[in-house]
């Protein structure tokens, strides 16, 4: 059986009919990546004695009253903590740790539910990156071509679902790191609310941005993870304490009526002609669906990335201060004194991109500097935060692609860290203000590359980005699509 | 336009605590250069009555009791450490 042919509802169904077992399921899983995962490179660690064991006393307890994510095979971002479970954020400094002491939140959720944890997913180190060649120890690889990127930071995540080598997974978000690998994997990625799911045990880049969010092959399967993660958390003293309303609910409402915004500033210069002609193609299939769409301006749009590379950089210097040498992870072998054995143990453990972030982050909050670069980019994110404010008193989504481009190619960009940076205008404005957005399959490139379309909504609304999206699903097939990879047909 | 010495970056990486390569400094220069020159994009926007945004939420001084809870035992907060002794974290000396 491949991973691929079932819903999440389909496999529960099946379950309970005795037709497959959860062990069925988990074989399936390490045998796709037994299968594939040498050519997609989406894991760092695998987690298959212990995941194989508890399948099997998962079949012999299995009842009626199981939740629907029962039993099934999930990847997890590298950057979230898993108790005994080696957790290296693909970073040097932290290669050697390989036990653990907790599980972050949502893992502690996932186990309630009782998931069966696959193993841990490759990423840009500590999440900084778009491409995920900034790993430090693989390149993983786009499925619907191996010689393209999967998009990054949380590029194994997105990679791992569209391979079928599991079922879903969890990612993380600070800038667009899910939604962007979504987007260039053909897969759904939803990157929630700041503050609806804990941040308790995901290893922290930026605190004021980050966000966890589950990566999945079709909208309903979404929702149906995100419901098991989210709810207020006493360890995550910025996670909200909000009403969580059920989400498979925005299944049972179609769009029509629904007052959509296109930014104009979306699909502006510099926007791939194929990507703006695939969003085109998917408003006029809302308009069919009974949806309205409007140009609107973000005026601000233009400035986010400047603001977003100064907060992500500064929070990310202090954050990652952590990482000396002394608790946990690596310490140099060269005898020095401790200051020596902090600068060593730090230089020999981070690589390229993370200590350019770590350099940015210390001068922006620097003496002398702090009002000129850290202070002025808080205030430019108010007015980014306003311009959406604005635009959602008479909208109820936004939609505009999720990336300028579709994939390119390994090592293409990789030595030009600015134009990097400037590659994430359409998703780092929504982590600024704090927004739910989600990207979703809209169609092909020339050279068969997936499309995203991202449609964002207003704080904790994210029940009608999922009907947004389930809409247009249920209109199209381009979520039927599986990549070729080995022996597939 | 905003130029960044080299002895700007050796600063700067001091309070960093890393220790960079010569040619390190070279690179780092050059690109914290361009990417602060990019940033003074920001300068054409006029913020002086704008509050800054720290964090989205309606948020304030979260706080709870103070009381000890159960965490991680003292045995287990070490099993990951570089160095130990005694039951501590040992780090190299820092007096003479």
């Amino acid at each position: 059986m491949s991973l691929f042919d079932y819903t999440l509802k389909e496999l529960q169904e099946k379950l309970h009919n005795n037709e497959i077992t959860v062990s069925d399921l988990v074989e399936a899983s390490y045998n796709r990546i037994n299968e594939v995962d040498g050519q997609v490179k989406a894991f760092l660690t695998l987690n298959e004695e212990e995941a194989k064991k508890q399948a099997k006393e998962l079949d012999e307890k299995i009842d009626s009253a199981a939740s629907i994510l029962y039993g099934m095979p999930i990847g997890i971002k590298d950057n979230i903590v898993t108790k005994g479970l080696r957790t290296t954020c693909a970073s040097q400094i932290l290669d050697n740790l390989n036990d653990p002491l907790y599980d972050a939140t949502v893992i502690q959720k996932l186990n309630k539910e009782n998931t069966v944890n696959i193993g841990k997913l490759n990423m840009d180190e500590f999440a900084m990156g778009s491409s995920t060649e900034n790993s430090s120890y693989e390149n993983t690889r786009n499925p619907w071509n191996t010689d393209y990127v999967p998009g990054g930071s949380s590029g194994g995540s997105a990679a791992a679902v569209a391979a079928g080598e599991v079922f879903f997974s969890l990612g993380s978000d600070t800038g667009g790191s899910i939604r962007q690998p979504a987007a260039f994997c053909g897969v759904v990625g939803m990157k929630p609310t700041y503050g609806l799911v804990s941040r308790f045990g995901l290893v922290a880049f930026a605190s004021s941005l980050d966000q966890i969010g589950p990566i999945t092959r079709t909208v309903e399967d979404n929702a149906h993870l995100l419901q098991a993660i989210v709810g207020h958390d006493n360890m995550d003293s910025t996670s909200a304490n909000v009403d969580v309303p059920n989400y498979s609910d925005a299944f049972k409402e179609d769009v029509k009526g629904l007052r959509i915004a296109v930014p104009k500033e979306y699909l502006q210069e510099g926007v791939d002609p194929e990507v703006k002609e695939a969003v085109l193609a998917a408003l006029k299939q809302y308009e069919e669906l009974g949806a309205t769409w409007e140009e609107v301006s973000l005026p601000h749009s233009k400035y986010a990335v400047a603001a977003y590379y100064l907060l992500a950089a500064s929070e990310a210097s202090a954050n990652l201060a952590r990482f000396d040498g002394v608790r946990y992870g690596k310490r140099t072998e060269k005898n020095v004194d401790m200051i020596d054995m902090f600068k060593e143990s730090r230089a020999e453990g981070f690589g390229d991109e993370v200590k350019r972030r770590i350099m940015l982050g210390t001068f922006a909050l620097s003496s002398g500097y702090y009002d000129a670069y850290y202070k002025k980019a808080q205030k430019v994110r108010t007015l980014i935060k306003n311009d959406f404010e604005k635009i959602f008193d008479e909208y109820d989504v936004v939609i505009g692609p999720t990336t300028p481009t579709p994939a390119y190619k390994i090592g293409e960009k990789i030595d030009d860290p600015l134009t990097m940076y400037t590659d994430d205008v359409l998703t780092t404005p929504v982590n600024l203000a704090g927004l739910p957005g989600m990207s979703i399959p809209c169609g092909f490139s020339g050279n068969g590359l997936p499309i995203g379309l991202q449609i964002i909504g207003r704080h904790f609304d994210e029940s009608t980005i999922y009907r947004t999206a389930y809409a247009y699903e249920q209109a199209t097939d381009h979520h039927k699509k599986r990549p070729n990879l080995g022996g597939d047909k | 336009m905003t130029e960044i010495s080299k002895e700007q970056v050796k600063h700067v990486a001091n309070l960093a605590r890393l220790a960079l390569t010569d040619e390190e400094v070279e690179t780092f220069t050059q690109q914290l250069g361009d990417i602060i020159n990019y940033a003074e994009l920001l300068n054409e926007l006029d913020t002086d009555n704008v509050e800054p945004t720290t964090h989205v939420l309606d948020l304030k001084n979260v706080m709870r009791k103070d009381e000890p809870k159960e965490w991680i035992k003292k045995e287990d907060a070490l099993k990951n450490a570089p160095d130990q002794k005694d039951g501590q974290f040992r780090v190299p000396s820092i007096l003479e």
